[in-house]
């Protein structure tokens, strides 16, 4: 009698198992990335701003696709932690690694303050909360001209080689492949937090806060906690790019940022950890064939995709791709798929 | 003394006159928020419409002011019944990121066929001899445009809260906003209701756009550079309020002005802590529903 319900629980066991375990598939990024050196060569500067982007959107996707914290202002953390690095490299401290470790530091600060504060609130009021930190802190960035440069900018950033020995050449090779390792450790971070069960964690709380409540789960903390890691990553990733392009502007920290950060997570897919990776490449790519051609219109035309993308391809390009797979295959109910979110519930 | 008053003064003036401008675009938005729900970021591209829709009509096809305006307004409202046959009514009730991508998207859209077609240059206004110059009056000069801009949002501000609280379209609105299913199970055409709605949304945030053209400059990014604006008067005033909104636009449009008067290095930097604040004390708002 006892033996229907240990079936059960054994393929329960198998099945978050195998949930974590590394996928073939789940190489490709990196097969991609490492081909991409050597056949791109003369695109690596961008490759590289796509490459820190993506560990950009990965932060967004752990409070968004995970926590279901919907922000409109993760520049704030990107664009402390863009200024963080920036700010050390012009005044005499260039050693990147450690730029990057402060950057993360005070980018993570900056959200553990305002996510203490902000995230007692929810829907259109968070939106909110978190689109004004950001405004207040670009405005503040504006205003303190002597530390940051105002609307010129900070200059006269000075980087220091990698481990004293690799300098960031003019071609970009440097950059590349700096991102690409930190992009590395920063996929590796937020991969085995979303299966963790702290993850699972966040996942309820994105799906049903008040059972996450009913359960006794620490809720607040956990979004806290969520928040402030994901502000560190958006921190490391703005002093990326500080570093490769020796350069902070204002727009670090503008809403235009967090807006298509948004986007590009959305056109790949949110909250399955590789819409990251799909969104940010196409739409950086795009943006940079296009705007060669016209820059102005860009704007126009990703418009015009966006609303498509909204109206033929709901879940981004992976939700596509799942669609796809469906259609070939029959759909087996006895296949976990905690992973998607399901906004679509009635309130 | 008289330099403390008459600071006052102009500080009051001219913050009201913003906070016209913003609560003739704003309360379209809260309503419709309110109503369905939905997370439109692209309310501001309406009022920018009616701002470009203005200055063509005017400089292309030489037509008077007030023309022009009601030409401005009717154009807008038909291309916002469109969209929302078109493009909203899919979203309504669903995700929520979808209609921040597709209002997104919008705002896009806008920036780059606004470029396409008027440059990037700010679009001026030359409003009709009568509404322009100076007023005396005692012992101050106002100008004539800015009274007249005050003028006009406490007309358009009286007769909505006339038509919300005493008409029946107020009153289906009214329903809708408090309890949606209720409203459609006790028969209300809530389909029509929220095009209707819509449109009067888009009309006012038009209006709004053309008449504030010299506080809020037509540029092709009108509806992304003061889309803070917008959601901070909708969430701080409370979603589904007439009220609410106009108290918010007051209170934004007098800091904004008193700020820029009396400490401007400081900025905006203290509407985005008041914002904060109030949020924090009242999450929905200082009308919002419990």
């Amino acid at each position: 009698m006892a033996s229907a319900p240990d079936i059960a629980s054994d393929t329960m066991l198998d099945a978050f198992a195998h949930r974590h375990r590394l996928r073939p598939f789940e190489a490709l990024p990196w097969l991609i990335a490492i081909a991409a050196f050597f056949v791109f060569p003369d695109y690596l500067a961008l490759g590289a701003q796509i490459l820190a982007t993506i560990l950009f959107a990965l932060s967004l996707d752990l409070v968004l696709g995970y926590a279901g914290i919907v922000t409109l202002g993760h520049a704030a953390f990107f664009g402390t932690g863009a200024y963080t690095a920036g700010i050390l490299a012009a005044n005499g401290w260039g050693e990147p690694i450690s730029g990057l470790i402060a950057a993360g530091a005070a980018a993570g600060a900056v959200g553990f303050a305002t996510g203490a504060i902000i995230l007692r609130t929810t829907g259109l009021t968070l939106l909110m909360q978190t689109l004004v930190v950001a405004a207040m802190l670009s405005e503040l960035a504006n205003k303190a001209t002597r530390i940051t440069g105002g609307a010129d900018g900070l200059q006269g950033m000075d980087v220091w080689p990698i481990f004293g020995a690799f300098r960031f050449d003019l071609f970009g090779r440097t950059a590349y492949l700096y991102c690409a390792a930190v992009l590395l450790i920063g996929w590796l971070v937020v991969r085995s937090i979303v299966y963790s069960p702290f993850g699972r964690s966040l996942t309820g709380i994105r799906e049903n806060v008040l059972r996450m409540h009913a359960v006794g789960a620490p809720v607040r903390r956990r979004k806290l906690i969520a928040y402030t890691i994901s502000a560190a990553l958006a921190g490391v990733s703005g002093a990326l790019i500080a570093q490769t392009a020796q350069f902070v502007g204002l727009g670090a920290l503008g809403l235009e940022r967090s807006g298509t950060l948004l986007i590009m997570l959305i056109i790949g897919g949110v909250g399955q950890l590789y819409g990251a990776f799909i969104g940010v490449t196409i739409y950086m790519i795009a943006q940079d064939r296009f705007s060669t051609i016209d820059p102005v219109y860009w704007y126009f035309w990703i418009g015009l995709f966006m609303i498509f993308m909204v109206i033929f391809a709901r879940g981004g390009v992976l939700g596509l791709i799942e669609r796809v797979r469906q259609q070939i295959r029959k759909p087996s109910w006895n296949k976990p798929s905690w992973n998607k979110p399901s906004w679509n519930k009635p309130s | 003394m008289d330099d403390l008053l008459s600071a006052a003064i102009s500080i009051a003036f001219h913050g009201l006159a913003l906070a016209m401008v913003l609560y003739l675009i704003s309360v379209g938005l809260s309503v419709t928020m309110g109503l369905m729900g939905f997370v439109n970021l692209a309310h501001g591209a309406f009022a920018m419409a009616g701002g470009y829709a203005l200055t063509t009509l005017m400089s292309h096809f030489q037509l008077p002011f007030g023309v022009a305006l009601v030409g401005a307004i009717i154009i807008v409202v038909l291309a916002s019944l469109l969209l929302e046959r078109l493009l909203y009514r899919r979203l309504y009730g669903g995700d929520e990121l979808d209609q921040v991508l597709m209002t997104m998207g919008l705002i896009f859209m806008t920036v780059g066929a606004a470029t396409y077609f008027w440059g990037p240059v700010a679009q001026p206004i030359h409003p009709p001899e009568l509404i322009s110059g100076q007023i005396h009056l005692g012992s101050r000069d106002f100008p004539t445009y800015r009274s007249f801009l005050i003028l006009c949002g406490v007309v358009l501000v009286t007769f909505l809260w006339l038509a919300l609280e005493r008409t029946r379209f107020g009153a289906k609105v009214r329903a809708a906003v408090d309890n949606l299913r209720m409203a459609q199970s006790v028969g209300i055409n809530t389909s029509q209701l929220f095009a209707l709605t819509f449109a009067l949304g888009s009309g006012l945030a038009a209006l709004g756009g053309a008449l504030g053209a010299d506080l809020l400059p037509i540029v092709p990014g009108y509806a992304l550079g003061n889309l803070v604006y917008f959601l901070i008067v909708v969430s701080v005033g409370g979603l589904g309020s007439i009220r609410g909104p106009f108290v918010a636009a007051f209170l934004v449009g007098t800091a904004d002005t008193a700020f820029k008067y009396i400490a401007p290095e400081l900025g905006a930097f203290f509407i985005y802590a008041l914002t904060m604040a109030i949020l924090l004390w009242r999450p929905r708002g200082l009308f919002g529903h419990a």
